[in-house]
């Protein structure tokens, strides 16, 4: 039974994780409301998308990069989902994240949410991790932009469902769905655009297609103008971010875990895909829009954001703005159109996903007991939830670049990157950035350590820490997150060299 | 002028997509927000549209042709077969140097998806309205701006 299934897939794994969660997101829906079971079946279904996203990992690696027909029909006319080995490591990521985010949601759901609203809680989780898997498989272009809103409605709700606790997770989360749509649509034109331009939808077929053009194509250019803006909100470039600190801080803590170490990077996934893949650094209008445009952005973000992230009174928002100033990092990678940039770029958003959902779990849990969302709030934590903050401390060095941390592999990759393109201020801005996260991080620290725990009614916050469900994915990924900066960065940076040689087969300009 | 007239449907596309965009931007009522969303997404299902139209094409519904081995139309000058079903079935279909043009019915295909897409999105848009409406009492943005201003205050008083 188990090397059949196993087989099985293997060759149907990429379908199999899209579409169970829909299904079962359907089923979770119109659960009873028995206590935990929404829960349970939720955990379920990510377990069995986790094992087929490893399945499929490990054909990717046995077979290089293959095409699924769905349905068997045949490419350019049906759609297929093509595995290679860019999207094969980012679906593992997003199944195992899911499945990391679900363990720890038990007892904060319980917490946060209504026990009637628990089914189609779990439901809309499911269909964002089904929109979010889709993405990221697909060779469709079209595809591509149902899944995105799939992924999206259902994260407009999972955000305001944050309103039991914190009544501007509605505002957060109209924000939200406003700019959502407006990226979504832009990038829709875009496709629209492409596809009168090359009269296919497959994206093979449009980088086939788009090749032979010499890269002079008016539309074209427009087409990736169109698709770069609307990608740049759903990632949360630069100027575009502005939904993404709302809707992290206000909505219930699994949601804001699962969307900083998802969302945004399955939106990055789409932006190698595009700049790269579809549509090639060696046509001019793309190489000027990287290296100029998306590099200046990324700059100005890393710089400005880090700033922001530094007033901020709320932990939630401060973390929030650190995420868009890392987005700027993965940003920078493509902007310098190199390999060793990609294979920087790539580390970065694998490492970043581990780290800051760790750190939005630690935080979640500092919530749950002692509701927690204040810097001044922080004080004493050491001694009331030693476990957590150690676990809080050792991803926050990470996210600083801490030596023998998963940041540090990530952000010296890039660094060398931009050295070898001849970019010295780049590095500057990486060391900059790196140090002014060592502030707002280290405030947190200093509070934790060095502060006694408050008073309530004359006697000092005892002991109180986080349950097991909520420790084990936490203390998990900050393992993680040391394993990868002693030992694991040579695995880790085989898989992303690989998926940079995937995206700049001629190894950049 | 004349390519004004000549790409009238694209001057159409051009104005509803800006006055939806500005309509999202410059208004601060929530529900003139989501009309000004649904125009602008409106806006993209008639570019779609628009792609798929080819002057005097008809609807893209194969022609009996009795003569034909097919049984299908075979006007046509294209050789290469074309899978049409799953089963691997094979058959011949009108294509260039066909005196039948057809409009391309992808885009319809794809706009049906677009338009499901934008009715939920709507949907959502519209019942967090009402959410915000009973918590906040208020559907202007600048109104619950200012509400979560002071709410942001009295937090850090506490």
């Amino acid at each position: 039974m188990a090397p059949l299934f196993a087989s099985w897939l293997a060759d149907h794994g990429a379908a199999f994780a899209i579409a169970l969660p829909l299904l079962a997101a359907a089923i979770t829906a119109l659960l009873p409301k028995v206590r935990r079971l929404p829960w349970a079946v939720a955990l379920l279904v990510s377990a069995i998308v986790t094992i087929a996203a490893y399945a499929v990992l490990q054909t990717q690696v046995d077979l290089g990069s293959f095409i699924y027909r769905m349905g068997g029909w045949e490419p350019p006319h049906g759609i297929s989902l093509k595995i290679d080995a860019v999207n094969a490591p980012i679906l593992l990521l997003i199944a195992a994240m899911g499945l990391m985010t679900l363990v720890y949601s038990a007892p904060s759901v319980e917490a946060e949410v209504q026990t009637k609203k628990r089914a189609p809680f779990y439901a809309a989780f499911l269909l964002c991790m089904a929109g979010l898997c889709g993405m990221v498989v697909t060779g469709d272009a079209f595809n591509v932009f149902v899944f995105l809103e799939v992924s999206s409605i259902s994260t407009y709700t999972l955000v305001a469902m944050g309103a039991n606790r914190d009544r501007r997770a509605l505002s957060a989360a109209f924000n939200y769905l406003i700019l959502g749509s407006i990226g979504a649509t832009f990038f829709v034109i875009g496709v629209g655009f492409l596809y009168a331009e090359t009269g296919t939808l497959n994206m093979d077929d449009m980088q086939r297609i788009l090749a032979n053009l010499d890269g002079g194509s008016r539309v074209a250019q427009v087409a990736f103008g169109f698709i770069v803006v609307g990608l740049g909100l759903k990632l949360a470039m630069f100027p575009l971010h502005t939904w993404l600190p709302g809707a992290y801080a206000y909505s219930p803590t699994m949601v804001t875990v699962f969307l900083s170490s998802t969302a945004t990077k399955a939106a990055l996934y789409l932006m190698y895909r595009f700049s790269f893949n579809v549509f090639d650094p060696s046509f001019d209008y793309v190489a000027v829009v990287l290296t100029y445009i998306v590099t200046a952005l990324a700059v100005t973000g890393m710089i400005f954001c880090s700033l922001q992230a530094f007033f901020q009174t709320d932990i939630r928002r401060t973390l929030a703005f650190s995420s868009v100033a890392q987005v700027g990092y993965m940003l920078l990678g493509i902007g310098l159109i190199s390999m060793s940039g990609l294979a920087g770029s790539y580390l970065h958003l694998i490492n970043h996903a581990v780290v800051k959902g760790g750190l939005f779990l630690a935080l979640g849990a500092m919530w749950y007991r002692f509701g927690i969302v204040r810097l001044d709030d922080m004080a004493g934590l050491a001694k009331t939830m030693p476990i957590t903050t150690a676990a809080f401390t050792i991803l926050a060095f990470s996210l600083i670049g801490v030596p023998f941390t998963a940041g540090f592999v990530s952000k010296v990759a890039l660094a060398e990157a931009a050295a070898e393109q001849g970019w010295w201020w780049a590095v500057g801005v990486i060391m900059i950035t790196s140090i002014i996260a060592l502030f707002y991080m280290g405030r947190m620290m200093m509070m934790a350590y060095f502060r006694d725990p408050p008073m309530v009614d004359g006697v000092a916050v005892k002991r109180n820490e986080a349950p097991p469900l909520m420790l084990i994915p936490m203390v998990g990924l900050a393992l993680l997150s040391i394993m990868i900066g002693a030992r694991g960065h040579v695995l880790l940076t085989e898989i992303s060299e690989n998926a940079a040689r995937v995206l700049i087969p001629g190894g950049g300009l | 002028m004349d390519s004004l007239f000549s790409h009238f449907n694209y001057v159409v596309v051009i104005i509803l997509m800006m006055t939806g965009l500005h309509v999202v931007f410059a208004s601060r009522n929530m529900i003139k927000k989501l009309v000004g969303l649904a125009v602008f997404q409106t806006s993209v299902f008639l570019f779609y549209i628009t792609l798929a139209k080819i002057a005097s094409g008809q609807p893209p519904i194969l022609e009996k042709d009795p003569n034909s081995k097919t049984g299908y139309d075979d006007h046509s000058a294209f050789i290469e077969p074309v899978q049409l079903a799953a089963s691997g079935d094979v058959y011949v279909l009108p294509g260039q140097g066909s005196e039948l043009i057809y409009s391309n019915p992808l885009p319809h295909v794809l706009i049906l998806t677009a338009i499901v897409v934008g009715v939920a999105t709507l949907a959502i848009g519209l019942a967090l309205t009402v959410r915000i409406r009973e918590v906040y009492g208020t559907i202007e943005m600048d109104a619950v701006e200012a509400q979560d201003f002071e709410y942001n205050l009295e937090g850090i008083e506490r």
